[in-house]
């Protein structure tokens, strides 16, 4: 069998690099924004990529244009991704689940639409993307450029391996903040809200006020995963917020099991594995004339990964909504 | 899978460089498609710096290699046309070309001939431009209106928002492509040599009547075996929305694996002249499928009014439970309702897909006006969609008078956002409680 051909190893190495690395990392932090989302709030965010990409770019902005220092950059990533949510929130948050959802799939798209946009080319660099901010942040980074940092024959080179410590860091501290939020008075107020608004409005609590809360909340933290994108790749592309990429959160969120508060990390790591495996194998066989040309090249493989995620997600949903350690009980909400 | 094979990527296979040019053709007053030789052509990186330029050859074509994958500017010089030929958009003079790895970029100009004037340069808010505009908007908005009708009565009749409603209107733009084109060898090698439509190409109206048939199929298929055992399961709302993006991911990119990431024109009609109609010009395709679109919505309107069907379609999405206790088969009305909405955005597809560029991803952005639309005349009410997305496609025509034309599409993504704030039950909606 020519199976043997394949270098095995090496996509063995590049699956445990992409669940451990910075791509893991951005998409835990971005699922663990759709967590509180969705898992906590019931608020269904079709647009999550539009606040990863708020994020990056006020990350990006402060540095190119208005020449802020780092920590200002992230505070200002984070306003960019609140302020989203803020426009996002206060017209569809009284309104049924399903506006919400048309309107931030919308709206991110606007965001992409507008960042690679001629009109906005003198600010945001168009489709060409944003570059020469990374100065600032490499400053700060502790771990020598040259060197290479990891176990075995996993290793990341010094400045990937920053972003990757910063983003792994950063989740770590939003999930616990969200552990400790959700065992709050307020955590279980959402909560409720989730479980049936009208009773928690009979209660006397303003479900208004408190969904857009959630919604700032977890849009921030879907910020903070563009920014540690941004880190780590040094360029801001507006098509590196493709839409089908918010649905890619919610396969790593299902698969993990929403409502949960590991699920993102453990979700983003299984989902990793599995892709980039399946794209390295794929990708291989190709090479080493397994699939003919005529019916795929190697530039098509990403494209089977697009589909790949489309039917997971599809049968996620209807066969384990509850995901690999979620409960069942978690996922019973309905729009009406 | 031996024997199957994908004509359509086929030819982009195997290059180790790309390239980015351009086709000039205009179509003359015999119908014939004729290159247009010595044009210059430039090239450029997003950065401005210039790639390559040079004159079209006696095919018209003029093709200049690129570094790489990427964002090229493809610019023609107007004046090195030749007489009595000119770009159907003046201001289009630079087209943005995306290169994907080992696959060429093509810009597309669209020439026509004749002696009509050009459309005026834009910023003057003149009464031509005004007419000329508020005519592309009704067509715009009749094409979006076929579709989100689909839309709104699956919302209405199931409570459910198909995200998948785009692809639906990509799914009959290229099945009438590859009708048009190949017939089903297209996409299956061994067929080639059968009969026409499936060994070879058949004239576009027969490919969309095959188009329409093939999305109201679809639409079956939809409800036979996805949506409706989910129902029966009684998978809850969310969960059957998040599934029809999965499905919407699934169909874009398969599509872009088939059809490939370049813009395409259906074979027949896609060069047309145009006429003057008092101060408007409009192709006769254009015309001919705006009058067809208008036809096909009364007929609509006339079966949703006095059949016993159309009636009962109403009755469900006005209240189902009511509907179902005196005695109509919500099931079924249902099953119909989704025939309906494919054959409906399939043939919205081609119709798009002749007023514009064929792509994969036209479906999803037509989506998102379609959405504008539906919600700004009431989410689930039919003639509420129609109405909408006509004002949407006028609204974005006219919009192009005062902001730049890359943003139109979110100037009606905006409004979408300000009539939740003011009156989110929609023009048409029945006020209720939403919170």
């Amino acid at each position: 069998m020519a199976l043997a051909a394949i270098d095995w190893g090496f996509i063995l190495i590049q699956t445990v690099e992409t669940s451990l690395g910075l791509e893991a990392a951005v998409y835990a932090l971005a699922a663990v924004g759709l967590n509180v989302h969705f898992g906590y709030a019931g608020l269904l965010n079709f647009g999550q990529v539009g606040f990863v990409a708020m994020g990056a770019y006020g990350m990006g902005l402060s540095v190119t244009l208005w020449n802020l220092n780092p920590f200002l950059a992230l505070v200002v990533g984070m306003g960019f991704a609140a302020a989203f949510a803020l426009i996002l929130g206060v017209p569809t948050l009284r309104l049924r689940g399903d506006y919400l959802a048309i309107v931030t799939i919308a709206a991110a798209e606007i965001v992409r639409l507008l960042a690679r946009s001629t009109t906005l080319g003198e600010i945001t660099r168009g489709a060409e993307g944003l570059h020469g901010f990374i100065g600032p942040f490499r400053e700060l980074n502790p771990f020598d450029p040259g060197a290479e940092y990891g176990i075995g024959p996993v290793q990341f080179g010094g400045n990937q391996f920053f972003a990757i410590v910063v983003g792994w860091a950063l989740t770590a501290v939003a999930l616990v903040v969200i552990r400790q939020l959700m065992r709050s008075p307020w955590g279980r107020v959402v909560k409720a809200i989730r479980e049936d608004e009208d009773a928690a409005r009979a209660l006397g609590k303003n479900a208004y006020w408190y969904k857009l809360q959630a919604l700032i909340l977890g849009g921030v933290i879907g910020g903070l995963a563009g920014m540690v994108q941004a880190l780590g790749k040094a360029t801001i592309q507006p098509d590196s917020f493709v839409p089908a990429y918010t649905f890619f959160f919610w396969t790593v969120l299902i698969l993990g099991g929403v409502g949960r508060i590991w699920s993102p990390v453990v979700g983003a790591m299984i989902f990793w594995a599995m892709l980039t495996f399946f794209q390295g194998t794929l990708t291989a066989m190709v090479n080493e004339g397994l699939i003919p040309t005529a019916l795929m090249d190697t530039s098509q493989v990403s494209q089977i990964r697009f589909m790949l995620v489309g039917v997971g997600l599809a049968l996620l949903m209807v066969f384990r909504p509850q995901g690999i350690f979620g409960s069942r009980e978690e996922m019973m909400l309905d729009v009406r | 899978m031996a024997g199957v094979m994908l004509l359509m990527a086929a030819p982009a296979v195997g290059q180790s460089s790309e390239t980015v040019g351009t086709r000039l053709r205009y179509q003359d007053e015999h119908g014939q498609r004729t290159p247009v030789e010595g044009v210059v052509i430039s090239v450029a990186a997003v950065d401005g710096s210039e790639v390559g330029a040079g004159h079209t050859d006696s095919d018209g074509v003029f093709e200049a290699p690129v570094p790489g994958p990427g964002v090229y500017l493809v610019s023609i010089d107007v004046d090195t046309l030749p007489a009595g030929i000119r770009l159907r958009e003046p201001d289009r003079t630079t087209v943005e070309v995306e290169v994907l790895e080992s696959r060429d970029g093509r810009a597309i100009f669209s020439l026509i001939s004749g002696n009509a004037e050009p459309m005026e340069e834009s910023g003057g808010v003149s009464v031509r431009r005004v007419a000329q505009l508020t005519t592309e908007g009704v067509k715009l908005g009749l094409f979006l209106g076929m579709a989100a009708i689909g839309l709104s009565l699956v919302f209405g009749t199931t409570g459910l928002v198909n995200f998948a409603h785009g692809e639906m209107v990509t799914w009959g733009m290229l099945s009438a492509y590859f009708f048009n084109y190949f017939g089903l060898a297209g996409i299956f090698g061994f067929m080639a040599g059968w009969w026409p439509p499936l060994g070879e190409g058949v004239n576009l109206i027969f490919a969309a009547i095959l188009a329409v048939i093939v999305g109201g199929t679809t639409g079956f298929v939809m409800d036979r075996w996805v949506f409706g055992p989910l129902r029966i399961r009684g998978v809850s709302l969310i969960a059957q929305m998040v599934v029809t993006i999965g499905l919407s991911i699934l169909a874009r990119y398969i599509f872009l694996f088939i059809f490939g990431g370049n813009l395409r024109f259906f074979r027949d009609y896609s060069a047309q002249s145009a006429l003057q109609i008092w101060i408007i010009e409009i192709t006769p395709k254009d015309l001919i499928t705006v009058v067809l679109s208008v036809l096909i919505l009364i007929g609509v309107g006339f079966f949703l009014q006095l059949t016993q069907t159309g009636k009962a379609m109403r009755a469900v999405a006005d209240n189902r439970d009511l509907a179902e206790s005196s005695g109509i088969n919500v099931q079924r009305v249902i099953r119909i309702v989704w025939v309906g909405a494919g054959s409906l955005a399939g043939l919205g597809g081609v119709f798009i897909g002749l007023a514009e560029q064929l792509s994969w991803l036209i479906g999803f952005r037509m989506l998102l006006l379609i959405f504008a639309g539906v919600v700004l005349g009431g989410l689930g009410t039919a003639y509420g969609a129609l109405l909408g997305c006509l004002l949407v496609g006028i609204g974005i025509q006219l919009s192009t008078l005062f902001i730049p034309v890359e943003l139109k599409n979110i100037g009606a993504l905006v409004v979408l956002a300000l009539v939740l704030v003011v009156r989110p039950q929609g023009l048409l909606g029945r006020r209720e409680r939403f919170g």
